[in-house]
């Protein structure tokens, strides 16, 4: 396996797609390809930090006018 | 997944179907502050940003009873977010209100990656690994995340949907095609082109410090101190190899 074809595994090998074989091809890459391995680990570590990003949290009031409007439409329907 | 306290989405969307309100709320509750980060993305307006919301939490509470539980609940109002804020961030254009283009910051001197071009367009230069002994030290240091959050804020609409969708809020990638009506290979290279993206700009903070330009203009320009990373970041433990094999370059 060459650079190109390995970079454009990359994307599966994060989504944990990958056939045996490429799998295989891609660790034997990576074994003689230093510049290819480091972008894959950074890669991979990019992609836990999204993953840990603060998220917005969870709203502490829900949002009084939305429940309203749910119980109203409930009514309508009962 | 965190527990939530409804136990299985099943459970939720039946006690939804059957109008119970605190389900509702915490529906509302989890999902609203994503759903404006979502929307955000579509509109540079704020209050357009919010109407989109809510004009999908109205859509969310008529089409329940319809829901038929295919795909999952939050896919599915992502979906509806979708396809409001396209239809009311085309409305407002027209008035004069920015919207986001589908690629409208693409003149920022990037070369866009694609498949089958190897390393062009991912990095000019040899990656150098950044010598974390913990590869958790990046995700443990608020700094590394608020790099990561301004870097994802700058990135073009199109891969900031894609990575916010599949990488921050961990939708499928199958969901993810669904919800912006996306080709998958469309998706995988916006993926991959978002995320190379913040690995630049996440290379550039551990090796020299500095934190990509604030999309909004504030803060964000002056490198800081980081010692969370100071602890975690062993500069010798990455050998500089290759200054003249450019690998990753050659088939």
């Amino acid at each position: 396996m060459n650079c190109y074809e390995a970079i454009d595994l990359m994307g599966d090998a994060i989504e944990g797609t990958l056939s045996p074989e490429d799998r295989e091809g891609l660790d034997d890459h990576f074994a003689e390809c230093p510049a290819c391995r480091t972008y894959m680990d950074q890669l991979r570590l990019t992609c836990q930090a999204l993953g840990h990003l603060p998220g917005p949290g969870e709203t502490g009031d829900p949002r009084a006018d939305l429940i309203a409007k749910f119980k109203q439409e409930f009514r309508n329907r009962g | 997944m965190r527990a939530k306290p409804w136990g299985t989405e099943a459970e939720l969307l039946a006690r939804l179907r059957a109008g119970d309100e605190t389900a509702f709320a915490a529906l509302v509750a989890d999902l609203h502050g994503r759903l404006v980060g979502l929307a955000g993305t579509f509109t540079s307006s704020p209050p357009l940003a919010e109407d989109i919301v809510q004009e999908t939490w109205l859509a969310v509470i008529r089409g329940l009873g319809a829901f038929e539980g295919r795909s999952s609940l939050r896919t599915w109002v992502f979906s509806i977010l979708v396809r409001r804020a396209r239809t009311m961030a085309v409305r407002e254009a027209r008035r004069g209100i920015p919207v986001t283009g589908s690629e409208s910051r693409n003149g920022d001197g990037f070369v866009e990656w694609s498949p089958g071009l190897g390393r062009i367009g991912l990095w000019e230069e040899t990656p150098i690994p950044w010598g974390f002994e913990d590869p958790a030290a990046i995700h443990q240091s608020r700094e590394a995340l608020e790099v990561v959050r301004i870097a994802l804020a700058g990135l073009p609409v199109a891969k900031r949907q894609v990575v916010l969708l599949r990488d921050v809020e961990d939708v499928t990638a199958r969901d993810v095609c669904n919800i912006l009506d996306l080709s998958e290979t469309n998706q995988r290279v916006l993926l991959h082109r978002g995320r190379a993206r913040i690995r630049r700009a996440l290379d550039r903070y551990v090796r020299e410090g500095a934190r990509p330009p604030s999309p909004t203009g504030a803060d964000g320009t002056s490198p800081l101190t980081m010692p969370e990373l100071d602890v975690a970041f062993n500069e010798v433990a990455g050998p500089k190899h290759g200054s003249g094999t450019t690998s990753g370059g050659t088939p």
